[in-house]
């Protein structure tokens, strides 16, 4: 292995040396992320204070927001039940290095798949009980994520187009579609003007999990937590145990051995991207099956783009990406709090989630090179 | 097609296509040294809304476009830090980038929302400007878009006639056999990675000081975005970034054109045109890279490591 310099321009005395290391301590994997998570907060608390707001006062009122009650903690799970869904369907992307930046638009078209059929169709038909338009409407939401997935799906697949950007362009044609239904044709004509559906038939809301212990007994939290959950569970035991687990795993390391190897890859980014759109399109579906009960102008304050980070952070692991989407839902529930008392936009979590991904990718550099501080 | 029609919508076009134009070039000097930079879309909401208040506070609109020039410059060293000096994965430290920018300039922009500031002013250009039709649509514009003139081309020798830009070229395509030439790698790769930056940062600015000029949170709606598709329609190259902003900002401006037409599309329908268009546009330029050959730059997005291929 070779010693490499870095940082040698100029005439400075020091200079940082990064060698590779030969082992890799699995202290790191640990420390890291949670030292990426102070570092940002620290350094968030330094721009918070630049703008002229205490950041400890900040800070407080967000952890109360997230924290400081129970309905507080309730509200913290409700959040990360999207952050859960989407956040697995990015990371199983990303294992195969498909760069599926779309989660945000893929929950959009889940919502209103979901929203489509809960407005119109139980009226039309009667004899199906509400269990099952539940059921139905999962499918749906999971079926129009997954398709708005399969454009740059299949884009990629056999043209070999940039998903990055495609994901992304999609996310934002996704929004204006709601902005369309819930502007044109779906709008409620008891609205006032504003942009919104009708409610939907509350038989059809998501329901509410059994009041644990540490819920306030108002609490919001929704049967979409168990199927985040239990999405989890499933895609530990495929990505881990399964041949096509394998694969995906192979694909994301080594294109060419994948290809000799006999795998088809066009196959898999269109089984991937499904999937991965899939389980955006169903946050979308639970976000307002489960908590708005309408569709409306926003429905998501950037889960999508949220998604992203708690994958990454989670080193692309099912289950660690739960606990890691619920300290991220506490992030957003704190930065309503920001704005509800302080009057801060809701975009400086934002800030705070750029800044921990920065860390994080900081501090990867410590798990694979020593860095060194030295005389020239 | 009536000429006033026609004219409206080419100097409509100009008007949008300049703000991406500059973002696109600014990409293309960071791809081309081997950096690819997703954090555009932070980059120029960062540069328009310190070019917006920096022109505010005073009163020239030359200091804000300047201020947001340093600021996207500024923003682009994270990115070259992360993954230059500290090789992580270039995809995600530019998304970081992005979220980090939108998140800071909308908390950084709060006071400033509706607030009227300053602009740039058009400059009818002598002589050329009193040409009919093409005076009117070219030279009587603002001088951040007759910068954008001189920028495109002025990139383009840079890159394809010179020796410097030779070696930016061949430490994109081949770092280890540029620096075995003697061309510090990580010297140039922050160097260009910062152009980048700053040519997003005045991106930003041309929407908040000439196009829509005011400041308004998450004000460039995917331009950036937009911006690094057109790096890829434009295969690394200004003079094709040129064609491919422009077309985007046509598209743009048809949909006011279309709207005071009185064709009655939904606006949303409308407003969607811009990225489905930025996505034809990539499907058609990846079709004809693989039949031309055209590739990426070879090095694209892989941290430089002494000794190591």
């Amino acid at each position: 292995m070779s010693v490499q310099d870095m940082a040698r321009g100029g005439r400075f005395p020091w200079r940082l040396r990064v060698e590779q290391r030969l082992v890799r301590p699995r202290w790191v994997s640990a420390v890291v992320p949670v030292l990426s998570i102070v570092l940002g907060f620290l350094t968030g608390a330094l721009l918070i204070w630049l703008n002229g707001v205490n950041p400890v006062q900040a800070y407080v009122a967000m952890a109360k927001g997230a924290f400081g009650s129970k309905y507080a903690i309730g509200e913290t799970l409700v959040k990360t039940i999207p952050l859960i869904l989407a956040g697995l369907g990015v990371s199983l992307a990303f294992r195969m290095q498909l760069w599926n930046i779309g989660a945000e638009g893929q929950l959009h078209m889940g919502a209103i798949a979901a929203g489509g059929i809960a407005l119109f169709l139980p009226q039309r038909f009667p004899g199906i009980p509400a269990w099952m338009w539940i059921i139905i409407i999962l499918l749906a939401g999971f079926a129009a994520g997954a398709l708005w997935a399969l454009i740059p799906g299949i884009l990629k697949a056999y043209m070999n187009v940039n998903e990055i950007i495609t994901t992304l362009m999609l996310n934002y044609v996704a929004i204006l579609w709601v902005d369309y239904v819930v502007n044109v044709p779906w709008k409620d004509p008891a609205s006032l003007g504003f942009p919104l559906t009708a409610m939907f038939p509350k038989e059809l809301w998501l329901p509410r999990t059994p009041g644990l212990f540490f819920l306030n007994p108002r609490h919001r939290v929704h049967l979409g937590l168990v199927f985040g959950v239990v999405a989890a569970l499933l895609l530990y035991i495929f990505v881990t145990r399964s041949k096509w687990g394998f694969e995906v795993d192979v694909i994301g390391r080594n294109q060419k051995a994948a290809r000799y190897a006999g795998m088809s890859i066009a196959r898999n980014i269109l089984i991937v991207m499904a999937i991965s759109g899939g389980l955006a399109g169903v946050a979308g579906m639970a976000e307002v099956m489960g908590i708005i009960h309408r569709l409306q102008h926003q429905i998501s304050p950037g889960y999508g783009y949220t998604a992203i980070i708690i994958a990454w952070l989670a080193k692309l692991h099912p289950l660690v990406l739960l606990v890691v989407a619920f300290l991220f839902g506490a992030l957003l529930v704190a930065g309503d709090q920001l704005q509800i008392t302080m009057g801060l936009p809701v975009a400086v979590s934002f800030i705070l989630q750029g800044l921990i991904l920065f860390f994080v990718l900081g501090g990867d550099i410590l798990s694979y090179y020593t860095i060194r501080l030295e005389r020239r | 097609m009536d000429w006033v029609f026609l004219s409206a919508t080419l100097i409509a076009a100009i008007r949008a296509g300049t703000p991406i134009l500059y973002a696109t070039i600014g990409e293309i000097f960071a791809e081309r040294s081997g950096v690819l930079n997703l954090g555009v879309e932070g980059m120029m909401l960062m540069g328009a809304v310190s070019g917006f208040i920096v022109g505010l506070k005073t009163g020239s609109p030359w200091l804000g476009a300047l201020a947001a020039m340093l600021v996207g410059g500024a923003m682009s060293l994270i990115h070259a830090f992360v993954s230059i000096t500290l090789r992580g994965d270039q995809v995600v430290s530019g998304l970081a980038l992005t979220l980090f920018g939108s998140g800071l300039s909308a908390l950084i922009g709060k006071p400033y929302v509706g607030v009227p500031g300053v602009r740039f002013t058009a400059w009818k250009i002598p002589v050329l400007g009193d040409i009919p039709f093409v005076g009117e649509i070219l030279f009587q514009r603002d001088p951040l878009v007759y910068f954008s003139f001189l920028l495109f081309p002025a990139a383009w020798y840079f890159i394809y006639r010179t020796r410097p830009g030779l070696h930016l070229r061949a430490v994109g395509e081949d770092p280890a056999t540029a620096d075995a030439a003697g061309i510090n790698v990580f010297r140039l790769r922050y160097l260009y990675t910062f152009v980048g930056g700053m040519l997003a940062g005045l991106g930003g600015a041309t929407i908040s000081l000439s196009y829509t000029p005011g400041w308004i949170e998450g004000m460039t709606a995917g331009r950036g975005w937009i911006a690094v598709g057109l790096v890829i329609f434009a295969f690394w190259d200004p003079l094709r970034a040129a064609l491919g902003s422009y077309l985007f900002g046509g598209v743009n401006s048809l949909q006011f054109g279309l709207q005071t037409k009185g064709v009655t599309i939904p606006i949303y329908f409308l407003q969607m045109m811009p990225y489905l268009f930025t996505i034809l546009v990539l499907i058609f330029a990846t079709r004809e890279r693989v039949r031309r050959r055209i590739g990426a730059p070879a090095a694209l997005g892989i941290p430089y490591v002494r000794g190591q291929r």
